[in-house]
């Protein structure tokens, strides 16, 4: 059962290191007891010798076998290292969709090449295949998903093992009807998102990017709110500034940003700003028009590409006007204005 | 025939990702059985039949329903040869977490869901430990963070399985796992295989009926906690 010697030669290496020296090399590598549910080992013990040790009756009663921890430890060693070096190796210079076909087998005539910074926008009614767009990259299709997509990074197929690298998920996607579903203060939620990306300086990350979701968010909250009496525009905004820093993703897919309590068009470039791939599920014109060029879904398959044109950023200006004329009277209504002045 | 194991905790999507990722096989003219192990009652049959699907479902009553599953399990192999499936899928649920129904030389797949919470991957033992593939779902009603955390805390526990994000409602992923359960092995009889890991141990003057609680009632093999 165990692993050659020679691919995992370190954290073998690291098995036999009293416990002290071993956490002065690997800090992290000390999680591996609690979350098996074993207390740590005397400091001047090793791993395998501890193991070795362990009550019979007690790893019976964690469900583990002896035989296997050893190779859970370097399991958990090796993927410490793999998060450690994927942290920053995420990166891509594009993404390429080649066209499949709609769900009456009609052909799709494009490829569409995107890089960090862009900003696509996808309209169509629900159902018309925006989701199975996103699977298609999420998924990395290779004309074998039911559109026939294909996907290409930095313009050669991927290597087949990135399909299922969680760590290295390809898509983070700010949903609509997002929900915390922890007990925890922001700064606490955000500290546990940094932990579990590995990040250096923790106190330091977490409060830029509460800095941030404050600067998006209308209202202001503080480090020791609870997630959960967040507002709708409060919890976009933290997430929006959580993904953009913590989350290891270069495509994030933003479903629809709704009017109230938050900086639309600075939440989006504060992701642009982080050379994210902005794709954008979107009919507020305010947004769509933000990027350079929107994807028209119909019946599973994209019938269209339309890059904005120069009249149509033209009329953003127009739309920007209109949006805060209501934005206005929205604030008129919410302190108990009369609203008949509004021309 | 290939044959896989789906185990998961109560409401964690079990049923509806099959169904899913039945759904696209069909398509792909794979036929595919289910067998359904519960404890009391369960819907799910009606769930698979109104999909076309020949489903079994097997209920363990007042009997410890892992042990219930590994006595039959044996039999429903044999069930599913018979009608010429291509595919088995033998759902159960993991009920006391401590427990698998994963067997060696079948594909395992555990089904654990976002809203558990992210401290429970550490909690499922080897049902989730010693899975081959594990189903998170649930993922569109939690936050992105939430659900970075959720992962890793499972790829934490478990640092070998394949790892795939599936929406048992709009069927997101349902395709893709249906990918990976047609490269389930083929196996024709599970008699003589082992099971991946030993079930919990029982057998205490409770599992004979006993209802009278005190000290002087409790037989067999008793364990006491440590109160400080």
């Amino acid at each position: 059962m165990s692993t050659p010697l020679s691919k995992n030669s370190r954290e073998e290496s690291l098995l036999n290191l009293p416990l002290a020296e071993l956490l002065r090399q690997s800090p992290l590598a000390g999680e591996f007891f609690p979350t098996m549910g074993l207390p740590l080992p005397p400091e001047t013990m090793s791993p395998s010798a501890y193991f070795a040790i362990l009550d019979g009756e007690l790893l019976e009663d964690l469900a583990l076998a002896r035989e296997s921890l050893a190779e859970q430890f370097t399991d958990y060693l090796s993927l410490l290292s793999t998060l450690q070096k994927g942290r920053d190796a995420s990166r891509l210079e594009s993404i390429t969709i080649q066209g499949g076909h709609d769900k009456s087998n009609r052909q799709e005539e494009f490829s569409l090449t995107i890089r960090p910074g862009e900003i696509v926008s996808l309209v169509g009614p629900t159902g018309s295949g925006k989701s199975r767009f996103l699977a298609d990259i999420e998924w990395l299709a290779q004309g074998d998903t039911p559109t026939g997509r294909s996907v290409l990074i930095d313009g050669v197929p991927p290597e087949p093992g990135l399909r299922f690298a969680i760590d290295r998920k390809l898509v983070a996607q700010l949903s609509q009807n997002m929900n915390f579903v922890m007990d925890l203060s922001v700064e606490e939620f955000i500290t546990m998102h940094a932990e579990s990306r590995m990040m250096e300086d923790i106190p330091a990350i977490t409060r830029s990017i509460i800095a941030l979701a404050n600067e998006l968010a209308g209202e202001r909250f503080s480090p020791e709110t609870p997630v959960t009496s967040l507002s709708g525009g409060q919890s976009r905004a933290l997430m929006i500034a959580d993904t953009s820093c913590l989350s290891n993703s270069p495509i994030v897919l933003i479903d629809e940003i709704e009017n109230a309590g938050i900086d639309r068009k600075r939440a989006v470039r504060t992701l642009v700003d982080k050379r994210k791939i902005v794709l954008m599920a979107t009919h507020d014109p305010i947004l769509a028009l933000m990027g350079e060029r929107r994807l028209v879904f119909k019946n599973g398959g994209i019938a269209a590409i339309i890059t904005t044109s120069d009249k149509e950023r033209a009329n953003l200006k127009l739309f920007e006007e209109m949006d805060a004329k209501l934005g206005a009277v929205r604030n008129a209504l919410r302190n108990g204005e009369r609203i008949e002045d509004f021309r | 025939m290939r044959v896989v194991t789906l185990a998961g905790p109560p409401s964690s999507g079990k049923s509806a990702v099959t169904i899913k990722a039945i759904a696209s096989l069909k398509q792909k003219g794979v036929t595919v059985g289910v067998v359904k192990f519960d404890s009391l009652s369960t819907q799910d049959q009606l769930l698979y039949e109104k999909q076309g699907v020949a489903v079994t479902t097997g209920l363990s009553g007042n009997l410890c329903p892992d042990h219930f599953f590994v006595s039959n399990v044996e039999e429903s192999l044999a069930w599913g040869v018979e009608n010429g499936f291509d595919l088995l899928v033998i759902e159960s649920a993991g009920l006391c977490n401590r427990c698998a129904p994963h067997i060696q030389g079948v594909l395992a797949i555990c089904v654990i869901d976002n809203l558990s919470g992210v401290n429970t991957p550490k909690k499922i033992g080897p049902m989730l430990k010693m899975a081959d593939i594990v189903v998170i779902t649930k993922g569109d009603i939690v936050s992105q963070a939430e659900r970075e955390v959720f992962a890793h805390r499972v790829r934490q526990v478990n640092t070998n399985a394949t790892i795939l994000n599936v929406n048992g409602l709009t069927g997101q992923g349902g395709d893709e796992l249906g990918r990976l359960l047609q490269g389930a092995p083929e196996t024709t009889s599970v008699a003589g295989k082992l099971l991946r890991f030993s079930l919990p141990a029982a057998l205490c003057s409770y599992c004979l009926g006993q209802r009278r609680i005190g000290t002087d009632f409790q037989m067999g093999n008793v364990k006491k906690m440590a109160f400080s």
